[in-house]
């Protein structure tokens, strides 16, 4: 209806959106470092790396929150989504188009092409990007710098950067800005800094980001990975314990206290980007019920592809070399499958009636997993699992589903699908929190009585595509597997309808009488099913 | 053959009277609208000329909800209701037959005869039509150089906003010596005079629209305050000086209207078989204190839910319970729960406390003898509708109120807390029984 609408794919801004003066000076300087980045990627040889990799990422940050600072702090406090369906780069424009060809080009080269970054192969000196970098990795850890460095620093700064633009753009708002906060910790000290420290302590420990938990890290439980722990005496020792532990402890403690919010968007690096340098494509995830069909369909399916890969990788190095291992192949499976079961009892047991339809569902889910558990049991060889080599399985899980998936679709397409797709439709450890998030946990968005007139700006802001309007225009309070508890819909309310909390687990589902307003002995027919 | 259920308008009300219709019975059902094919969120038209969402979005169904729900969806204006034969007629030329007929038409804004309130670029902003009339006069603030807004209430300072966020000069008339101080306590109504300013637009007080001028084209050219006899020189000219509920065509038929659709406590009117719901219904007196005419999202809501149990034989009265509302100042969030009149009726007082940095207040009405709450506003602090039903129903006193106000609050987490500030004030004042 509107004109606005069909000039996104324009590349001239419409005028109402247009950007300030200061703003455009502030694109220009990031433009510049970034021109840096280009220059040697194309092998550009600075004379000084350092200096040259200084400069470039100061100019790149400092446009970023001149940017930033222009956009909200000439404003007083308040929502500040203004024109974010008219500009080109936040409405899938030419300009989204064009950032989502090229971040994608970045992850696929990133992935699959070290050497056009310049990354040197058989003890060569790195050049190009790569070794535009080398002078900080050296500083950091001593060692030259590899693709992963370089994109952990960039990714880095993409964080710190947009996550001080995120905090000045909620800065009426004090969850936002803690939970911003707490991700740029995070990313800087645990998933950047910590690990080089550690290299450089020990340098034989495989690389660990601690916060970083199976089956997000679905390489932690790998051969090499074990191997190296295990071979660094107690510290490696100690840091597959705590691998273990925080999977199968300390999460399911965190998740029943705070939801899956804990770690989604406050701690996971993939989030982390997602709510900083993501913000502006969040309105782009799609809230169709085919979307959340398929959501459905798809997170499960790598859930259970990266349970029966983990499983298999460990079977397979179990088999050759026992006496590493005092864990046997027969009693590993018999153990897995105890443990599945239980955890596959106790739901059915407790939950099974809340479940409804989709009891049948995790039973099926349940039974295929078994299956090929014992199918790998009874049929695999030393060499070979599911009749493929064992290493084909990992490799194809690295690929499509480490690779792929979560980096050249995950991120790649922030401007086309929004900012959470690899959140929403493939992270393994999402569907384990929300599986648990969904049936024991404290957490959920109460709805306020009957204040909401289903406006609508929480579904659009929902970067996890969940309805919410849908849940809220009822009285009912929303209590979803996928939401990541980013709190963005209850900033948007205009009503002050939706809050976070951590409440008990009673009634946390079912909307209650008083909810819309109308009496009681009516509110009691509607409610009757 | 089933029974027809026809629902004239496809707004909240007609939408949950036909949802909850339909979740009780097998009954054919219809809903005709002459505004858009699908069912949006009214209040939420502002939000696609700021750019914060596309129209689509402002749908809570998606399309395929209406085939798989049996609900038909006819788009084509009523021109006349003949009772006699149950039979709509529409301007189209086509006619529908109904069993039972709801009326759900809303509101429409009021033009009071002002000179020139027909020319191009004078508009109201109630309607999908007037959304895209706003687009077409003010796209940004080239073509659009200046906009007067008409009327200070809900709708006006919606427009002020919109206008606001593609950067054009609003001049700003309202006819009170203070924003919206018909409704709102004065320590209130002085706090948003001032945010209203604060976001740099021309605010004007105590000021009457004398005439709108035009240019050689018809077009609007300026306007002129009656009090001053000021002429501002404007390309837009909103009018939001309230609405009326929207019955015109109504009037050739033999349903009986006072400034709504009259309406017993069943929703029924006069005739048999019709009924009306939401803006256009008007109550023959007010329930508990509510005004006859309510144009409220949420009521249209609950008068729907009603309506479908009448409808399918479970015959109930319409019942609101405690009156609630809510709305933004810009970026100022406002609760009412209970009672707060602008100043304190008969026998009633208001305690009233305003945060330092003039974004949150409060103001609690309570009965001077009883001590009884009787109700609350609140500004820039959200609170739970919840508590505030219970005790409004418990008939608590104004010292648990305000005692118990953490109870209440619906703040995000990591928020600061005032209520032991609000607590500090309420025992400071001189005790009045």
């Amino acid at each position: 209806m509107s004109n606005k609408i069909n000039n996104s794919m324009s590349l001239a801004k419409p005028d109402a959106v247009d950007i300030s003066n200061k703003q455009k000076v502030a694109l220009a300087i990031g433009v510049i470092g970034l021109f840096i980045l280009a220059l040697a990627l194309f092998n550009v040889n600075f004379p000084n790396k350092g200096l040259f990799l200084t400069l470039s990422l100061s100019l790149i940050s400092v446009g970023i929150v001149v940017y930033a600072r222009d956009a909200y702090l000439t404003k007083l406090e308040g929502i500040k989504n203004d024109g974010v369906w008219f500009k080109s780069i936040s409405s899938r424009g030419a300009w989204g188009w064009i950032v989502g060809v090229i971040l994608t080009t970045f992850y696929i080269i990133l992935y699959f092409f070290p050497k056009y970054l310049g990354l040197g192969s058989d003890g060569a000196e790195n050049t190009g990007l790569v070794g535009l970098f080398d002078p900080l990795s050296k500083l950091l850890s001593g060692r030259a710098a590899s693709q992963w460095f370089v994109y952990g620093a960039l990714y880095t700064v993409a964080i710190l950067a947009f996550g001080y633009k995120f905090i000045l753009k909620y800065r009426h708002n004090r969850y936002q800005q803690v939970r911003t906060i707490s991700v740029m910790f995070f990313q800087l000290g645990f998933a950047f800094l910590i690990p080089e420290f550690m290299y450089v302590m020990n340098s034989d420990l495989p690389y660990y980001d601690l916060k970083s938990m199976w089956p997000l890290n679905y390489y932690i439980f790998d051969e090499w990975s074990v191997k190296g722990f295990l071979s660094n005496g107690n510290i490696g020792l100690a840091l597959i314990l705590f691998g273990i532990i925080t999977i199968f402890v300390i999460s399911p403690i965190l998740t029943y206290k705070f939801g899956k919010r804990w770690y989604c968007s406050w701690v996971c690096g993939c989030g982390g980007l997602a709510e900083t340098a993501g913000d502006s494509f969040r309105q782009l995830s799609s809230k169709k019920m085919s979307a959340w069909k398929l959501e459905r369909w798809l997170i499960h399916t790598v859930l259970v592809f990266s349970v029966v890969m983990t499983v298999a990788m460990v079977y397979t190095y179990l088999g050759y070399d026992s006496n590493n291992f005092w864990l046997t192949r027969g009693l590993f499976i018999v153990l897995v499958i105890a443990f599945l079961s239980l955890v596959f009892a106790g739901v059915m047991f407790f939950k099974g009636k809340e479940l409804g339809k989709d009891a049948k569902l995790g039973a099926i889910g349940y039974l295929v997993v078994i299956a090929l558990l014992l199918v790998m049991h009874f049929t695999g060889t030393t060499e070979q699992i599911f009749f493929i080599k064992g290493g084909a399985l990992r490799s194809a899980y690295g690929l499509y589903i480490g690779s792929i998936f979560s980096g050249v679709i995950g991120t790649g397409f922030y401007p086309i699908l929004g900012s959470r797709s690899w959140c929403r439709f493939g992270c393994p450890m999402a569907a384990i929190l929300g599986f648990q998030q969904r049936l024991f946990s404290k957490f959920r968005i109460t709805t306020n009585g009957g204040q909401c007139i289903s406006c609508g700006n929480c579904s659009n802001s929902c970067e996890m595509g969940i309805d919410v309007r849908a849940y809220a225009q009822k009285g009912e309070n929303i209590v979803r597997s996928s939401c990541v508890g980013c709190g963005v819909c209850s900033a948007v309310c205009p009503r002050g309808v939706l809050k976070l909390e951590n409440d008990s687990m009673e009634g946390r589902i079912n909307p209650t009488d008083v909810l819309l307003g109308n009496d009681v002995d009516l509110m009691d027919l509607v409610n009757k099913k | 053959m089933k029974e027809h259920i026809v629902i004239i308008g496809n707004g909240i009300s007609g939408v949950t009277a036909a949802r909850h219709i339909r979740k009780l019975s097998d009954k054919r059902i219809t809903i005709v609208s002459g505004e858009t094919d699908y069912f949006f969120s009214r209040t939420a038209l502002m939000y696609i000329y700021m750019g914060h969402m596309k129209f689509e979005h402002t749908q809570p169904y998606e399309n395929w909800f209406w085939e798989k729900n049996r609900i038909n969806l006819k788009k084509g204006y009523v021109n006349n209701i003949e009772t006699a034969t149950k039979t709509l007629h529409f301007a189209e030329g086509d006619t529908l037959n109904y069993d039972k007929l709801i009326i759900a038409t809303g509101s429409k804004p009021n033009k009071f005869g002002w000179p020139g309130q027909d020319l191009d670029g004078v508009m109201g902003m109630y309607h999908k039509q007037d959304l895209e009339n706003l687009e077409k006069h003010a796209p940004n603030n080239k073509a659009c150089k200046r906009a007067v807004i008409v009327g200070g209430g809900l709708i006006g300072i919606e427009l002020a906003e919109m206008l606001n966020s593609r950067k054009i000069p609003v001049t700003f008339l309202v006819r009170e010596d203070s924003f919206w101080n018909g409704v709102l306590p004065k320590g209130e109504s002085q706090m948003i005079n001032r945010h209203i300013k604060n976001h740099h637009i021309d605010l004007r007080l105590s000021s009457n629209l004398k005439e709108i001028k035009s240019d050689e084209n018809g077009k609007v050219k300026s306007i002129i305050i009656q009090e001053t006899g000021e002429e501002i020189i404007c390309d837009v000219v909103g009018l939001t000086a309230g609405v009326a509920p929207n019955i015109d065509f109504i009037k050739s038929s033999n349903i009986e209207l006072g400034r709504g659709v009259k309406v017993n406590r069943y929703l029924e009117t006069n005739v048999p078989d019709v009924y009306a719901i939401g803006d256009c219904a008007e109550q023959h007196e007010g329930i508990d204190g509510r005004r006859p005419i309510e144009a409220v999202w949420y009521t249209g809501r609950m008068m729907g839910e009603t309506l479908a149990q009448t409808i399918c034989g479970n015959r109930i009265q319409y019942k609101p319970g405690h009156w609630f509302n809510s709305a933004k100042f810009l970026d100022i969030e406002y609760q009412t729960y209970g009672w707060v009149f602008a100043s304190p009726r008969d026998g009633e007082a208001h305690f009233h406390w305003k945060h330092s940095d003039d974004t949150k207040c409060i103001t609690v009405c309570y009965d001077t003898k009883t001590n009884a709450f009787l109700g609350i506003n609140t500004f820039g602090i959200r609170m739970r509708h919840e508590v505030f039903d219970k005790w409004l129903t418990e008939g608590r006193d104004v010292d648990y109120v305000i005692n118990n106000l953490p109870e209440a609050n619906f703040d995000p987490e990591f928020y600061s807390h005032y209520e032991a500030d609000i607590l500090k004030a309420y025992n400071k004042q001189p005790q009045t029984v």
